[in-house]
């Protein structure tokens, strides 16, 4: 026989009233668990539709000149110095620290041609990495499948009297076209795009990419160290972050987070008062057993420790029993508050914080209660015999 | 300081009621030896109770000494009388006052939670106490499945289990019928002669036959020392 033995039996006698002290603490933990998960599927909802919206890093080759170009509107004959990368040279961007951030790398070769003796823009790309960042380009006809086919933009379509089906002469090279981009507002409306290697040799220019557009996945990676990551690579480059993307990506991402840590204080506060008062309720109902302990010699410590052993047993049972149901709450609102949202599975490292913090929350809680019980003089408690 | 086992000099206690201070002690000088049993007898509101729980360590006095085996109890601190008590003093309360949730077994194993005492020590002392007021059978049940002198008998284990050698009871036939009632004061008065000293309050003058003296308290003060049987 122990003090536990005496903080059990008290809690299998008084199940109705430990239930209702031990709900405080589940309905809490539960909240913020269901809140953390539906807040972890919506922030990997929006990193995934913001991921969508193509590149989030340019690297370009270095120029010491300025683009006198504003809106699609150039201004000035600036002869650019272009230092074209090597294509062989791109598998650096994935030996970086970060690597595992790298999402689609797609390169590409710019420059003119000419076409029914019409100087048009050639861009050749990969079209299976262009395609996976470009998700909102729309066509007519299909996209290019093998290297004797090409891409109009819708501007390019229209000047050149082209189409779907039709064969193009590029610089004296036959191409079939095999679709034309629906207008986009980008400056592939404006060009003529094929498979990387073909444009380079149309181009003169095997072996070169002018500019590279990348994906990078930036949940809890900063931006900036991955840009200074690239540059450190490919030195003659300019590396850059297209920081509004990526801001709008961790201001909602931020918002969702200070959202769900307010609410989860609250809840918080709430479960705590509610364990303390019901433990407050508890120590002044158990007056009568308290004066007895008292009387039989136990110390305030050991009337204190039975109370918090109490307040343990109540706040890990809570803590499994919230975290349980908050999985359970957080798989049946998901895919109904958030379109396509599928619950991300079970979080035992959040398992683990619940059970420490609802036992944390509930020893807090019946502190004041405990020390109470404890410094309970034996005569006034058994004045109450 | 003296060779009486519990000494008792110029004991007042008095309560705040309101604006109003209540006399419940009021000048009590005695003693009590080794062996004694002792009844303390009074109409209610005499301030019996009181008196017994300043012997019990359990009501700090507004005034005089308490002193036990030459000890000043109120010049202990709270933990050091908790101690004193666990060591000295066997509680029996009125209504029994059994822990409902424990097992006849565990309710008077109580007392020995707070000891330094081996569980296997315990078990075996506490089952002794039990068989020993007739309870062995019933080690098992809970309170509510017992009779009022069953409960008042596993009270009375409960007292003894640490061995002290006081033993303070407070109306222990109270809710008993007089057979039953007969039945516990021959087990309290075989404790005494076992060398317990116990101290027992009560309104029922049929007990003052058990015990070796009588003490008569009258608006809280003495007004009568008398032997007894």
């Amino acid at each position: 026989m122990r003090l536990h033995n005496i903080s059990l039996g008290n809690i299998r006698r008084r199940k109705a009233k430990m239930i209702f002290l031990a709900l405080g603490l589940i309905i809490g933990i539960s909240t913020i668990v269901t809140l953390l998960a539906i807040t972890e599927t919506m922030t990997q909802e929006i990193e995934e539709r913001l991921n969508k919206f193509g590149a989030n890093i340019v690297m370009v080759p270095k120029t010491e000149n300025l683009s006198l170009n504003y809106g699609g509107i150039d201004v000035g004959g600036v002869n650019y110095e272009v230092k074209e990368f090597e294509q062989k040279n791109l598998g650096l961007i994935r030996t970086i620290q970060n690597a595992k951030n790298i999402g689609v790398v797609a390169p590409k070769v710019l420059g003119a041609a000419k076409i029914k003796g019409k100087k048009v823009l050639v861009m050749g790309v990969f079209f299976e990495e262009e395609l996976a960042l470009k998700t909102w380009w729309q066509k007519k006809g299909k996209f290019p499948d093998n290297s004797g086919q090409l891409l109009l933009g819708s501007a390019v379509a229209q000047v050149l009297g082209a189409g779907p089906g039709d064969t193009l002469s590029v610089d004296g090279r036959a191409f079939e076209v095999s679709g034309q981009l629906l207008p986009t507002g980008g400056a592939e409306d404006n060009a003529v795009i094929c498979e990387l290697e073909s444009a380079q040799a149309i181009l003169g220019k095997p072996g070169k990419i002018s500019m590279v557009e990348i994906a990078a996945f930036c949940r809890g990676c900063p931006i900036t160290e991955l840009t200074l990551q690239i540059a450190e690579k490919f030195p003659n480059a300019r590396v850059t972050a297209m920081k509004q993307a990526v801001m709008s990506k961790m201001q909602s991402i931020e918002m969702f987070k200070s959202f769900s840590l307010g609410v989860s204080i609250l809840v918080i506060g709430i479960g705590a008062l509610l364990v303390m008062v019901t433990m407050m309720g508890s120590v002044n109902e158990r007056t009568r057993e308290i004066g007895i302990f008292r009387a039989i010699g136990f110390r305030q410590t050991h009337v204190m420790q039975i109370i918090l052993l109490e307040a343990l047993v109540l706040g890990l049972f809570g803590g499994i029993a919230g975290f349980v149901l908050g999985n359970g709450a957080a798989w049946a609102i998901i895919p109904l508050v958030i379109e396509k949202g599928v619950f991300t599975g079970i979080n035992y490292q959040l398992g683990g914080m619940s059970l420490l913090m609802s036992a944390a929350l509930s020893l807090a809680a019946s502190f004041y209660p405990a020390l109470k019980a404890g410094r309970m003089d034996p005569s006034d408690a058994l004045r109450a015999l | 300081m003296t060779d009486h086992l519990i000494e008792i000099h110029d004991l007042g206690k008095t309560y705040a009621s309101g604006d109003s201070r209540v006399i419940a002690i009021d000048q009590m000088d005695f003693f009590i030896d080794d062996g004694e049993f002792v009844t303390i007898m009074g109409q209610s509101g005499s301030g019996k109770s009181t008196l017994l729980s300043i012997i019990g360590a359990m009501n700090r006095p507004t005034r005089g000494q308490v002193c036990v085996d030459s000890l000043d109890l109120y010049e202990l601190t709270n933990e050091q009388r908790a101690d004193f008590r666990s060591e000295y003093m066997g509680f029996i309360f009125q209504s029994f006052q059994l822990i409902p949730y424990l097992t006849v077994l565990e309710n008077v194993k109580l007392p020995m939670v707070v000891t330094g005492r081996k569980n296997r020590e315990k078990n075996e002392m506490a089952m002794a106490v039990v068989e020993r007021v007739g309870l062995g059978e019933k080690a098992q049940r809970l309170p509510d499945q017992l009779s009022g002198g069953e409960q008042e008998r596993v009270a009375i284990a409960r007292a003894i289990v640490n061995r002290p050698p006081i033993i303070l009871a407070d109306e222990p036939t109270g809710n008993l019928d007089s057979q039953t009632a007969g039945e516990i004061m021959e087990l309290l008065r075989t404790l005494n002669r076992e060398g317990h000293t116990i101290i027992m309050v009560t309104h029922n003058s049929d007990m003052e036959a058990y015990s070796t003296r009588t003490i008569q308290v009258a608006d809280g003060r003495i007004r009568r020392l008398a032997s007894g049987v």
